[in-house]
């Protein structure tokens, strides 16, 4: 990604002498890049095992802060940076939306690991959301299972670079009336409604994961399950039967 | 931890309760009528030989002829275990008496087995789902669970869709429309795999 570019019609030389004395000539939109890129505060927040990465680069030995983003905010109103560090289950999908639409503006998104991006290896199981791009926009997307620190940062100055190219006369967050938020996903009888947003995903035409493996949910016995002796079960006697009861229904006590 | 002679624990229960009908599967014992478990286990727990007060798990599996729930128990008194208990029940009634009075232990597992696996625990004092939410329909970890195709919208998400102001693709649109109008969800594809 490219820099904001230089509209200063400063000449380069000249530019570089009074440098030498301790005068900088910049434009406005790279002294703000360069502010916003520098201290980006991550909100302070993890879903699964990457969040232990994610505590590991804040630590001594990897040190975040040195991109200036060590301040790791307990408030989304605080937050500039969300990092969906772990597996985004069914239920907890809500409240991660939920957090963006309180983040203020500018907001970014880093999906850290496999799972968050798409599922990871829960991709078929009935209670892990296919990835949070399904209802919120990402600007990194950070695969691993979980990413090393090392690739946290890299994911990081990924962040930065594209910071560095926005506008302020363009950038989507500086214009009037914007409102980046997305409506919050519920719970239904089978998961979550909808699917998606498909404002911000859409499924592919050519779904190669489907091509390649099939969709492989598998029913009936393992054949390498081990050999335990079948007996018939009968229904067991119960002392003065009732009338047949029906089969359970969800939620009866 | 010293382990249980399965054989000998089969021959003691029998002896103290006469009536049960048990079966020992490898290292296992299976109880073949549920309505005996409550008695094996009271049994278990406070005689005198045994002394298992400690139930370490109560899972469950869909063994498709019939679903079953498997209870290990220890004893922290005497330091030996695991005596491994089976119970099997049909899939068009499982219902097996709760442990809960016995060991206040298993009233969250139970409820796991009940909320993934519909197995219902009679006596339970509290049975309702743990994991998924309250209005979720089906038990997951069931072999003849239906997932949902997590591609396709239904008509449900369109209009929930449309109520928040979001703009549906046309194509997905007439997708829901057609799969209301068969009476079908939209299920995602399965595989059988040959029973070994």
């Amino acid at each position: 990604m490219a820099l904001a570019p230089n509209t200063s019609q400063v000449d380069d030389g000249l530019k570089n002498e009074l440098a030498k004395k301790g005068i900088v000539v910049t434009t406005m939109n790279q002294l703000y890049n360069w502010g916003r890129r520098s201290s980006i505060w991550p909100m302070q927040f993890g879903l699964a095992c990457c969040a232990i990465e994610m505590i590991a680069t804040a630590c001594a030995r990897y040190d975040i802060a040195r991109f200036g983003a060590e301040l790791f905010r307990p408030s989304p109103r605080q937050a500039d940076l969300m990092i969906v560090a772990g597996t985004v289950t069914k239920k907890m999908a809500p409240q991660v939306v939920r957090l963006y639409n309180q983040m203020a503006e500018p907001k970014y998104v880093i999906t850290m690991g496999a799972c968050s991006i798409a599922g990871g290896p829960f991709i078929d199981g009935y209670n892990v959301l296919r990835g949070i791009d399904r209802y919120i926009p990402v600007d990194v997307h950070l695969p691993g299972c979980p990413p090393r620190p090392e690739a946290l940062l890299y994911g990081l100055m990924e962040l930065q670079k594209k910071i560095d190219g926005q506008q302020i006369e363009t950038a989507e967050w500086y214009q009037q009336g914007l409102k980046r938020e997305y409506p919050i996903p519920e719970f239904g009888p089978h998961g979550l409604i909808p699917k998606f947003n498909p404002e911000v995903w859409q499924p592919r035409e050519n779904d190669l994961r489907k091509e390649r493996y099939g969709q492989p949910i598998m029913i009936g016995k393992k054949s390498k399950a081990p050999n335990l002796d079948v007996v018939a079960v009968a229904a067991a006697p119960r002392p003065a039967a009732p009338a047949p009861t029906p089969p359970p229904t969800p939620g009866i006590a | 931890m010293n382990i249980m002679d399965t054989e000998k624990v089969k021959t003691d229960i029998e002896k103290a309760l006469g009536s049960v009908a048990l079966k020992s599967i490898r290292s296992s014992l299976l109880i073949e009528n549920a309505q005996d478990l409550p008695k094996v286990a009271k049994f278990l727990k406070e005689d005198a030989a045994y002394r298992l007060d400690y139930l370490s798990s109560v899972t469950a599996s869909d063994f498709i002829e019939y679903l079953e729930t498997v209870y290990h128990l220890y004893s922290m008194e005497k330091k030996t275990g695991p005596v491994t208990l089976r119970v099997r029940v049909p899939r068009t009634d499982p219902k097996i008496p709760s442990l809960v009075s016995l060991y206040r232990g298993a009233e969250f597992q139970e409820r796991d087995n009940f909320d993934l696996f519909g197995i219902v625990y009679e006596g339970h004092p509290d049975l309702r789902r743990i994991m998924m939410w309250e209005g979720f329909e089906g038990f997951p970890m069931r072999k003849d669970y239906l997932q949902e195709d997590s591609e396709t919208l239904e008509s449900a998400d369109v209009e929930w869709l449309e109520k928040n102001g979001v703009k549906v693709p046309e194509a997905a649109k007439a997708k829901a429309a057609e799969l209301r109008q068969q009476g079908k969800r939209a299920l995602a594809e399965r595989r059988v795999e040959d029973k070994g």
